[in-house]
């Protein structure tokens, strides 16, 4: 078998998620628009419980306009950065080092198996016990539940490594850190670049998880008080724009993952 | 790595000069209940700067052979000796160019990166580093594309790029895998000229596995016909042509006929499952 055809590694487990086509996308939400917008109205449903459309966009235009949205904006996202930053380097570091030796995959595998399936949320009446409703309390969650991400993730990427790739290394001798920089983490790197990804989605998730259930200060929080002082529009809008912070945290990580991966055939395949 | 007393082994190998020497190597590859036995016994010992091809079926042991030689595949039984020194893994001054080259470039490296890591790792200065990556990739024809990476070339260029790395790091023993595999007619001739050309000009012990009768005979000074597996040495051949080669005159030859022929009927009996133990033994 002489082997013509095996060039660059494969990405596996890197299937793209359908994105869709754009003029059907926007279809898509204008009908969802219009459904809620008449469903109310119609008395279908509650305008109690589902206010119209409009009314929903006008009340997200007050919050947009309100000084006190932006200063939990900013809470929220510096709580979600502060997760994030943090479940990364625990994350790549923790998966790096587990990775790289086989003693250490086999002693921690059944404790990654039995920690991961807790659902960080679990964890709240623990943290609120130690931390009460302050942010450390979020940043526990947060960093709890997207450090799995990441670290499955690098553990995969560092499995991926080619035996041709790694046998090179070896026999032009390359050191245990060169073959680290040079060789493990340029394989793991797309695989980071996704675990970057999912973290983030799940780390905005438990902070305004974390500011809705324990009162940690943040756009959580504050869809708690609009809820339950009964501003149904408000409350719609703030989630609205959270889920627009969601979106917004993909976008920039898919950006990201384009920039890093220039050499990585997923990305072109696309460019070219 | 592991030294031996220089006592008991350097006069043995100062005597003979032998660079490399197998003895009794067997290699079963285990696997959970299946268990291949890939090499049976192999013995041999390569001179110093001798130029070695070795033939024989597809999974006859080629490679497996190789990567013991090459420290990166722990042998069943028997030792490989290099330069007086049993190997236990990689070992220094050796270069290999594998047989799946694609993967052994790394993608997110240019061609010029992945010829210089290797000087990097031998902590070649810069300057020197630079100017030996320059001829080495000019040597294989590739002088301009070190900038491209490795994905961005034909496969007979990836193929070069792997050439051009073994060949800049300057190795005492090179072993190359069926490296000719992906390239056309033309480019073969001119890399297999290449290759006698540099083990001319470094002095290098080269062991070149290939599936090409003609160009093990070209190439050799000698040709290591392996037979079926589980692999034991068929046959020795010594390539007795003149040491100035030229594919025109050389394959022109009634020596070279005759060798090809020779090797040709080899393979084609090791193919039908002949080993020499039938000779030997009563037929069963
Ligand atoms: N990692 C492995 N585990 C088990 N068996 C293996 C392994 N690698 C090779 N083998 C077996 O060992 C035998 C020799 O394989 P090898 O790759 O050395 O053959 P080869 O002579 O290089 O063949 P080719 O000319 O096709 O490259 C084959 O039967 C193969 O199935
Ligand atoms: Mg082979």
């Amino acid at each position: 078998m002489t082997a013509t055809t095996t060039d660059v590694p494969a990405p596996r487990r890197r299937v793209p998620l359908p994105s869709g086509d754009g003029a059907l996308g926007v279809l898509g939400l204008l009908t969802v628009a219009a459904v809620v917008e008449v469903l109310p109205r119609t008395g279908l449903v509650n305008p109690g419980y589902l206010p119209p459309t409009s009314e929903i966009l006008r009340a997200l235009g007050g919050v947009l306009a309100d000084a006190d949205f932006w200063r939990l904006l900013g809470l929220t996202l510096r709580g979600w950065a502060a997760g994030l930053a943090v479940a990364m380097a625990l994350g790549v570091a923790l998966g790096l080092l587990i990775g790289s030796f086989r003693v250490l995959r086999e002693v921690t595998a059944s404790t990654i198996e039995f920690l991961r399936p807790i659902p960080s949320v679990a964890l709240i009446p623990l943290v609120v016990l130690v931390f009460g409703s302050r942010p450390p309390s979020a940043l526990v969650l947060v960093v709890y539940a997207a450090t799995w991400q990441v670290l499955v993730q690098v553990l995969y990427g560092v499995a991926d490594v080619d035996p041709v790739a790694r046998d090179t290394a070896r026999s032009y001798r390359f050191s245990f850190l060169s073959t680290g920089w040079n060789v493990v983490w340029p394989t793991a790197l797309p695989y980071v670049v996704t675990g970057f990804r999912l973290a983030a989605a799940v780390a905005l998730i438990l902070e305004v998880t974390a500011e809705l259930v324990i009162g940690v200060p943040g756009l959580g929080q504050a869809i708690g008080v609009a809820q339950s002082s009964g501003a149904v529009p408000e409350t719609y809008a703030l989630v609205i724009a959270v889920g627009l912070v969601g979106v917004l945290v993909n976008v920039l990580a898919r950006v990201l993952e384009r920039r890093v991966l220039r050499w990585h055939p997923s990305v072109r395949r696309e460019a070219s | 790595m592991a030294t031996t007393e220089p006592t008991t082994t350097a006069p043995e190998a100062a005597a003979t000069d032998v660079a490399l020497d197998v003895r009794g190597l067997q290699k079963t590859y285990g696997g959970q209940g299946r268990s291949v036995e890939a090499i049976r016994e192999l013995s041999f010992s390569v001179p110093r700067g001798q130029l070695t091809c070795i033939v024989g079926p597809s999974g006859a042991g080629k490679t497996t052979l190789l990567r013991c030689i090459a420290g990166l595949l722990d042998v069943t039984a028997g030792e490989i000796v290099l330069d007086g020194e049993r190997v236990t893994g990689p070992p220094r001054g050796m270069a290999v160019v594998f047989q799946e080259y694609g993967r052994s470039l790394f993608p997110w490296m240019t061609v010029q990166q992945n010829v210089e890591r290797p000087l990097i790792e031998r902590r070649v200065p810069k300057a020197e580093r630079r100017r030996v990556v320059a001829d080495a990739l000019a040597a294989v024809g590739l002088g301009d594309s070190g900038e491209a990476h490795p994905w961005q070339l034909s496969g007979g260029m990836q193929q070069r790029v792997a050439i051009a790395r073994a060949v800049a790091y300057e190795p005492t023993v090179l072993i190359m895998d069926e490296p000719f595999a992906a390239v056309d007619a033309q480019t073969r001739a001119d890399l297999e000229d290449l290759v006698r050309d540099l083990w001319h000009r470094l002095g290098v012990t080269v062991l070149f596995v290939t599936h090409d009768i003609d160009e093990s005979v070209y190439l050799g000074q000698r040709v290591l016909v392996l037979s079926n597996r589980p692999t034991v040495l068929l046959e020795d051949v010594t390539v007795d042509l003149p040491d100035e080669r030229d594919q025109l005159g050389t394959r022109g030859t009634h020596r070279f006929a005759e060798l090809r022929g020779h090797v040709y009927e080899l393979i084609q009996r090791a193919k039908a499952g002949h080993r020499p133990e039938d000779d030997a033994g009563p037929a069963s």
